[in-house]
């Protein structure tokens, strides 16, 4: 019974992680042909992918996990906003914002201590 | 530059799963089993945060859709007329957006016979830097005093929002992260249930319709 219970999170993993992620994977190979990049199917498809991914940042600022948890939500606001700022103003560099966003945020978690 | 990227998402998820209350071996097996970083995050902050696993399973296979091009437009360049469809499954489960932006720079200078070996060995070297991110991630944020442990969870959110930025070319990909970034908290704060998946759907759809509309005006 403690086996089956121990095993539980890793059932889940497959069935609500594995599965429905690697059925596109398969499905592309099947596909192989036919979708290109700029059919209006694949533009809505990312477009909807793009939002979601937008809407995990928006969730993990406002209500965040654990340790994150700890700093204040204009921080962690004005971190993002700086971190984001910082990667246009490098033209468009990803590791210019998160080292900007993350200096922001440490930076004022330690000066409000 | 694009590995040290991919490991600082990867200590991000790491840490995450550790704030969780996931256990070590349930990241490292996310990270070879899903090897999607938005697919994994969505997956733990949807289960840590209560969800059903069906719930996460929906937000999930929601954010796995665009796998579906990548692969396609990947495999077009590896395929050879007598490939067997075995041999592109460990590509296809390879793929991910630092092994596919990196395959579509590097690959048309591979003689096409090599290309799958190429990608294999591609995936493999980010997947496996993925699991030393994933496993330091997960100690750091156990070992780590509290200012710093903030930090690394933040890596996820604020590297997530500059790599979508930076793959958003088109106008109607840059209004579905805007949108995304309007709606999420909305239907967040309002309570409503499958948020994730409902931002995507209306943000996405929302996007794309501006879109249409504006190629019909034209």
């Amino acid at each position: 019974m403690n086996s089956l219970a121990g095993l539980a999170p890793y059932l889940v993993l497959i069935a609500a992680g594995f599965l429905p992620n690697e059925v596109w994977r398969m499905l592309g190979i099947l596909v192989a042909h036919g979708l290109d990049e700029s059919s209006e199917l694949v533009v809505w498809v990312r477009a909807v992918a793009t939002a979601l991914l937008a809407g995990v940042v928006a969730k993990i600022i406002l209500f965040p996990p654990g340790g994150l948890a700890d700093v204040h939500l204009a921080l962690r606001l004005l971190a993002i906003a700086v971190g984001f700022a910082a990667f246009l103003l490098m033209r468009r560099s990803v590791l210019a914002g998160v080292l900007a966003g993350e200096a922001v945020l440490i930076l004022g978690a330690w000066l409000a201590g | 530059m694009f590995s040290l990227v991919l490991i600082g998402t990867y200590l991000g998820v790491g840490a995450l799963a550790h704030d969780y209350g996931f256990s070590l071996w349930w990241a490292l097996l996310s990270t070879l089993l899903v090897w999607a970083a938005p697919a994994q995050v969505i997956l733990l902050s949807a289960l840590g945060a209560g969800a059903t696993p069906l719930e996460a399973a929906l937000a999930v296979a929601l954010s796995g859709v665009r796998l579906l091009p990548m692969v396609v437009s990947l495999l077009a360049l590896i395929k050879r007329p007598g490939t067997r469809a075995r041999d592109l499954v460990l590509p296809a489960h390879l793929t991910a957006v630092s092994m596919w932006v990196e395959s579509l720079r590097l690959l048309p200078t591979v003689p096409r016979p090599q290309r799958i070996a190429f990608s294999n060995g591609l995936g493999t070297g980010f997947i496996v830097a993925a699991h030393g991110g994933t496993l330091i991630g997960f100690y750091l944020a156990a070992s780590l005093p509290a200012l710093l442990t903030a930090g690394l969870l933040f890596l996820t959110p604020m590297s997530f929002l500059v790599s979508t930025a930076r793959n958003s070319k088109l106008p109607v990909d840059r209004l579905a992260l805007g949108l995304g970034l309007v709606v999420g908290p909305l239907l967040a704060y309002r309570g409503v249930g499958l948020d994730l998946m409902w931002t995507g759907i209306i943000g996405g759809s929302g996007a794309y319709g501006v879109h249409r509309l504006r190629a019909a005006l034209r």
